[in-house]
């Protein structure tokens, strides 16, 4: 037989899928729990349906002995609980010569979108095994089976289960134990796969998701106040900050909306407390009214919008990167403000962190865009870094009583120091009306003028030093991506390199305001360049030719969700000849 | 409320800024500016201990005229601010403000739920039955037959609904109606507002000379509300129908507990990464 993952021996790519509630997610998650106990990375992101219950699942999976950070082209396994509704899934699992399916024979024959000649596939009685055991389910089975086939020891797999089950109580833990024992054991002829080879001594790695990531980066940020209206996917941000937030003084409050969850951290931000919102495209849409007033009053807020398919409802459960174009553009009046983005699932905690920093030194809207391929993925990663420098906001003293607290005097950083209530001797009214120094609502052209700039320049002043992009590699070749495209964009350049195509990549983490002499520079000697995103409408590239940033030539791969966007795509299309565009 | 004395006392004037209103000669609003820093005064707040917040429209322009803490947010969003404020501050007494557009129009879903939340916030309305700012269109307690604006040349044709009944339905703790042309009382009613614990719905009438001259005459149609007044709400709910909606005084009051989130830090933000170590 032959051995699937020849290509690329540092990590091995599966799939596991099966209708709503037959355990596919579960599976998944201690399937990777197994994976950082065998001293492995992981990455696993998921698919599903809109409905509750009853739907579809997948459960993706790509494991390496070093960092994931992106699905691969294609899959090396398929584990299929049943064949309802896999039609759905299957243009989001692609297959190669040689890849194994393995599937119940009492489900039925492999369909025809994936059965060819090429695919092996293993028949494991799942259901009749489960049956052999009291409580025993299939799903359990079939991890047992998938976990012998990736070389993940037993043992692993069984403490996995006391953990994962330890609430369900002790017999459904044993149930779970001599499941995954029972599909271990199996014999297979021969193993078509050949298993990762963990490092002797593996390096301290956290399991986490995305949305997880984000809420450490705001904590570890200050933030202590959230309000928020529940939007998938960004409502495990707000499930993890409420009890936590608690245990750090802080508090979430759950709001009636959008329009409120905007106004109320504007609320709390002016009281002092670095506050924070999550939501998604329609929640920011609701939002954008609120953040003018937030960057007119120089009140600091976060928000973090986890991007699904849009406009509208669209595909809520899905990913795409196509709100970039309303966090740059969305506001009404010229209103300056930073729009960041995080490069991978631990990058979401460091981006946040310092999208936190930021709003409170600069006293304005920072916008973070994730989106579900990151929010809702879990990985095995490196612990993720902080910021170099902790920002914070500059705060005003009483002053002397003569002089009048001025909260918007010009100053030479455009910075003002800004008075928190409790504050004697600095008493101001903060104002979405466009004032003077001392915060008078005002609407002379002089003040407008003074306010505007003072606005624009506190933050195209700044010195935001290297974090602003993540770059790779180097040749005449470039990739221009940002957030969660980079994965798939750092590896086609590497592979491009190895095979003799000297190609660097450059993922962009603060996108507003643009680094442009940086960017310039980093950009020399590039001769060819596509910037790669996953919408519909080329965002990133026209935003960044407006700019006059891009390098004579540069193609546009926008590639719209919520299909991600895979290391060999951006290969072909960053050597398909420039005038075949 | 928090209690804070202050040394010397303060005089209603200190708590009035050197701004100049933008408000007509003959507007209900100065009243309740007036009334408003007396109040402040006679409960003796620190002045940075206090805050203004309001939304948009004539008399949402009130924090600017004070001298406390103010925010002058968007339309209709005052008690959202204010209620992100108070959990987030809760040693401050927050004061929200606004008309009856930015209340009951705009800002009607957020109305509903600082009743329902109880947190201790007071919440006075200057109402006027009229968009003042906008020249002069229907709000949602204007009658159905006011035919003077060009919006709604018939009258806006719906009827006005009751501020305090939605007030009660929605779970405010304490309801009360006051008039501009009667500062004393209604100087009490905030004193009163501002001292309960939780929710607070102060509903003011408030003239408008500008765009409903005809108000001029509510001086004469106000009148003491002559309900009883209990912490029964359905008690409560009977009286508000059989009152003719220009009742004054105190209509409703009961104690539940605020919400107000309040937890003492237990851990460092490094001791929750734990969870995630494998």
């Amino acid at each position: 037989m032959n051995k699937t993952n020849v290509n690329h021996p540092d990590t091995l790519s599966a799939a596991i899928t099966g209708s709503g509630g037959s355990g596919v997610v579960t599976a998944g998650q201690m399937l990777l729990k197994a994976v950082a106990a065998a001293g492995l990375f992981g990455l696993m992101t998921r698919s599903s349906g809109p409905q509750i219950r009853g739907g579809e699942s997948a459960a993706m999976l790509r494991l390496g002995v070093k960092p994931v950070n992106n699905l691969d082209d294609k899959f090396d396994i398929l584990l299929a609980f049943d064949w309802l509704n896999v039609t759905r899934f299957v243009d989001e699992i692609p297959l190669q010569p040689g890849s194994l399916i393995i599937r119940d024979p009492d489900a039925g024959e492999v369909p025809p979108e994936l059965a060819s000649d090429d695919i092996q596939v293993l028949d494991a009685p799942l259901k009749s095994l489960a049956k052999t055991i009291d409580g025993g389910r299939p799903n359990m089975i079939g991890l047992g089976i998938l976990a012998k086939l990736l070389g993940l020891p037993e043992a692993a797999l069984r403490q996995v289960a006391a953990e994962h089950l330890e609430k369900k109580g002790e017999k459904a833990v044993e149930a779970t134990q001599a499941c995954i024992s029972l599909g271990h054991t199996q014999e297979w002829s021969e193993l078509p796969i050949s298993p990762l080879e963990p490092p002797h001594t593996p390096p301290v790695r956290w399991n986490i998701s995305g949305n997880e990531a984000s809420c450490m980066g705001a904590v570890r940020g200050g933030v202590r106040f959230v309000a928020a209206y529940p939007i998938t996917p960004a409502s495990e941000i707000l499930e993890w900050l409420a009890p936590n937030l608690e245990k750090l003084g802080g508090s979430l409050l759950q709001a009636e909306d959008e329009l409120a969850s905007v106004n109320m951290i504007i609320g709390s931000s002016f009281g002092g407390v670095p506050s924070l919102t999550a939501t998604s495209g329609p929640g920011l849409s609701l939002m954008m009214e609120g953040l003018g007033l937030a960057v007119t009053s120089e009140t600091p807020l976060v928000v973090s919008n986890v991007m699904r398919g849009g406009p509208s409802t669209g595909i809520p459960t899905k990913s795409e990167q196509s709100d970039l174009n309303i966090a740059l553009y969305g506001f009404h009046g010229d209103a300056p403000h930073l729009v960041l983005a995080a490069t991978n699932i631990g990058d979401c905690a460091f981006t946040t962190q310092w999208a936190v920093y930021l709003s409170e030194v600069l006293q304005t809207v920072a916008i973070v865009l994730s989106d579900q391929s990151q929010g809702q993925a879990r990985s095995i990663i490196e612990p993720p870094a902080e910021p170099k420098e902790a920002y914070q906001r500059l705060l005003a003293k009483s002053p002397e009583e003569e002089n009048h607290y001025q909260r918007y005097a010009l100053t030479e950083d455009c910075l003002s120091p800004m008075s928190i209530p409790g504050t004697e001797g600095c008493i101001y009214t903060a104002d979405g009306l466009e004032h003077n120094e001392r915060g008078t609502p005002s609407s002379m052209t002089e003040d407008h003028l003074l306010q505007l700039d003072k606005r624009r320049n506190k933050i195209d002043g700044f010195d935001y030093g290297e974090a602003w992009a993540d770059l790779q590699g180097e040749g005449e070749n470039c990739i221009i991506t940002w957030g969660s495209s980079s994965g798939a964009a750092f590896e086609a350049a590497q592979r491009l390199s190895q095979a003799g195509v000297p190609t660097r990549a450059l993922a962009l983490r603060l996108l507003a305001p643009l680094q442009k002499q940086k960017q310039q520079n980093t950009l020399q000697g590039v001769s060819n360049a596509i910037v790669v995103e996953q919408n519909h409408g080329a965002q990133l590239y026209h935003y960044l030719n407006a700019n006059q940033l891009l390098p004579p030539g540069t193609r546009s791969m926008a590639q719209p969700g919520p299909l991600p966007i895979r290391p060999g795509d951006v290969m072909a299309m960053m050597t398909q000849e420039a005038d075949n565009d | 409320m928090t209690e804070t004395q202050t040394q010397p006392a303060l005089k209603a004037k200190d708590y009035k800024s050197d701004i100049k209103p933008v408000w007509c000669p003959g507007s209900g609003h100065f009243a309740v500016l007036s009334a408003l820093s007396k109040a402040l005064a006679h409960l003796a707040l620190k002045r940075e201990d206090v805050a203004m917040v309001s939304g948009i429209g004539c008399s949402s322009r009130l924090p600017a005229y004070t001298e406390v803490y103010g925010f002058h947010g968007v339309h209709g969003r005052a008690l959202a601010v204010a209620g992100g404020l108070k959990a987030a501050r809760p040693d401050l007494t927050v004061i929200a403000a606004g008309g009856d557009g930015d209340g009951f129009s705009i800002g009607g879903n957020h109305f509903l739920h600082a009743c329902r939340r109880n947190m201790d916030i007071t919440y006075i309305v200057m109402d006027n039955e009229v968009y003042g700012m906008t020249k002069g269109q229907a709000s949602p307690t204007t009658s159905p037959d006011w035919s003077a604006s060009k919006l709604t040349p018939h009258g806006p044709g719906v009827p006005s609904f009751n501020p305090a009944a939605i007030a009660l339905a929605s779970g405010a703790t304490f309801i009360a109606r006051g008039f501009s042309g009667d500062p004393n009382k209604l100087t009490q009613m905030i004193v009163e507002g501002i001292q309960h614990k939780g929710f607070s719905f102060i509903h003011v009438f408030s003239p408008c000379t500008t765009f409903r001259p005809e108000q001029k005459g509510w001086k004469k149609q106000v009148h003491e509300y002559a309900e009883e007044v209990t912490a029964n709400p359905v008690k409560t709910a009977q009286g508000l129908q059989a009152d003719d909606g220009m009742g004054t005084g105190l209509i409703y009051r009961t104690e539940l507990p605020p919400w107000q989130p309040a937890y003492d830090a237990i851990c460092e933000p490094s001791a929750l990464e734990k969870e995630f170590q494998v």
